[in-house]
């Protein structure tokens, strides 16, 4: 991933902000600019979320592309967040604690490489709460 | 709109073809499907080829002039050649895209194409290009393959309904007996469900042989009006449904993790399109990228309620002598899945069963659907033909 295509998405990355609809209130992480319900009445605001959630799936990846294969095994899960909303992100815990509807909160990590010398992405992974 | 048939069909083997370049595998494909239809390449008036990430796989774009150009068709007939995107569903798209030309009256007669070569690059950009047909900015970067999010699929499915991990392995089995009867398939030879349980890891519960290859391959198929079908052929296969649907692009935000809306949708459209019900489709081509995508498949698309498509295979109904053969040709799983080319694949074996060409593979079958889906279905398309 190219550093400007990284960089431009930090604050969502590392904090967790998303948007949320004024209009409706429905919460978006990731982050987006048009509400899918309220299409053009939308009003999109920002929002900090908490940053805590439990997990709706997950999967322990074992054959990774290359940008992550020195983190394998690694936890995967699709994360429900309180506000509502869904992501993707690895939870940070023994491949064999993971299970589905455990509550887990956000943390702060180093998330894959661009290759052996390349380029450290930091972002948000989770842990168990 | 004008009714439209199938009046030819060409495919290459399909594995790891390393003596075959992206060109030579689409030249090879619509050679033979020019030859089944008995037509001279000047009599056709479009092309529209499925592929996925030629850009990735072999550095080349504009793919539709490249092989205009190949088929000598550019500098000739300068014919219109339309390349069409929608990863691992490209195929049906482009076939769906020729259906559409012929029955507005655009065209009369095309070429529906798809073509992928995918193992000239290391297996590392394999899987993180075909990590692109999910959302690359919030599944791939955060380190989701394809498999793994399949592996969720099949995790919250698991959780929720009473699949076992057997019946989940007798997909793969089911799908490699039919592969070892289908000549062009990838891998003939049949497997147990030993074979499957004890295959390593992936992503948890996916093991290696849940998993469809990496493969070199190319389909076509010719398309006219029904009206015309016959002075080409004498088995004309009409194509009695084109129906397309979208979902979201990252799993993570579909409205259930293991139901395909996309799949839903699509399949009521065809249905209603066709005017038929469930019980009148004799066999199915299903995309089983994964061994739980068939077990989805055949569910979403209505052939069951969801939670039981994991007993129909334990006992055997979707199997070549059930009464719902899917995946005649093998599937994804071991005819292999290039996947530019397996929509476009899909037709061709719904073909040969209609005409009754599908030789040791045979089922007896009058209507015929193909299913094929993009990432995690955020596209569908559903395709039913009849005889
Ligand atoms: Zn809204």
């Amino acid at each position: 991933m190219s550093v400007a295509r990284f960089w431009r998405k930090i604050p969502q990355r590392y904090n967790l902000i998303g948007t949320k609809c004024d209009n409706c209130g429905r919460y978006f992480f990731p982050p987006r600019t048009f509400c899918p319900v309220c299409r053009r009445n939308g009003r999109i605001l920002e929002h900090q979320f908490k940053g805590t959630g439990k997990v709706v799936t997950y999967t322990v990846i074992r054959a990774a592309s290359e940008q992550f294969e020195h983190f394998t095994p690694y936890v995967l899960a699709i994360i429900q967040l309180d506000e509502g909303p869904r992501l993707t992100a690895q939870v940070a815990c023994p491949p064999d604690k993971a299970e589905i509807g455990m509550r887990v909160k956000k943390v702060f990590r180093r998330i894959g490489t661009d290759g052996s010398s390349g380029v450290i992405h930091y972002g948000t992974k989770f842990v168990p709460e | 709109m004008r009714e439209v048939a199938v009046i030819g069909i060409g495919c290459t083997t399909f594995g790891e073809k390393w003596n075959s370049s992206f060109r030579d595998l689409f030249i090879e494909a619509g050679a033979r499907a020019l030859e089944d239809a008995g037509l001279a390449g000047e009599k056709i008036d479009a092309l529209f080829i499925g592929n996925m990430s030629a850009g990735r796989f072999v550095e080349q774009e504009h793919i539709g002039a490249l092989i205009a150009d190949y088929a000598g068709l550019a500098t000739t007939t300068h014919i219109p050649a339309t390349r069409v995107e929608a990863a691992c569903a490209s195929g049906g798209l482009a076939f769906r895209q020729g259906v559409t030309a012929v029955a507005s009256g655009m065209s009369e007669i095309v070429v529906a194409a798809g073509v992928e070569k995918m193992t000239d690059v290391a297996s590392g950009t394999t899987v993180a290009t075909l990590a692109g047909a999910a959302d690359r900015e919030w599944e791939a970067f955060i380190g989701a393959t394809f498999p793994g999010l399949y592996a969720m699929i099949a995790n919250d499915y698991m959780h929720r309904y009473p699949l076992t991990r057997e019946q989940l392995a007798m997909v793969a089995v089911k799908n490699h007996y039919n592969g070892a009867r289908n000549p062009i398939a990838q891998f003939q030879q049949e497997i147990n469900i030993e074979t499957v349980i004890n295959s390593s890891l992936v992503a948890d519960p996916l093991r290696l042989y849940d998993c469809s290859p990496i493969t070199d391959g190319a389909a076509a198929a010719i398309l006219t009006t029904m009206e015309r079908a016959r002075e080409f052929t004498d088995t004309p296969v009409k194509v009695l449904a084109s129906a397309q649907a979208s979902d979201s692009i990252a799993l993570h935000d579909r409205r259930d993790i293991s139901t395909l809306d996309a799949t839903v949708v699509a399949a009521k459209r065809a249905f209603r399109q066709a005017g038929l019900e469930h019980s009148d489709v004799d066999m199915l081509e299903v995309h089983d990228c994964f061994t739980i995508a068939e077990i989805c498949a055949i569910e979403d698309l209505g052939f069951c309620r969801k939670g039981e498509a994991g007993k129909l295979t334990e006992e055997g109904v979707t199997s070549l002598q059930g009464d719902l053969p899917v995946n005649t040709s093998g599937g994804l799983k071991a005819c292999g899945h290039p996947v530019g080319a397996t929509g476009i694949k899909q037709i061709v074996e719904v073909v040969q069963q209609l005409r009754g060409e599908a030789g040791r593979r045979q089922v007896d079958a009058k209507v015929g659907l193909a299913h094929n889906v993009g990432g995690t279905g955020a596209t569908v398309t559903v395709h039913i033909l009849g005889v």
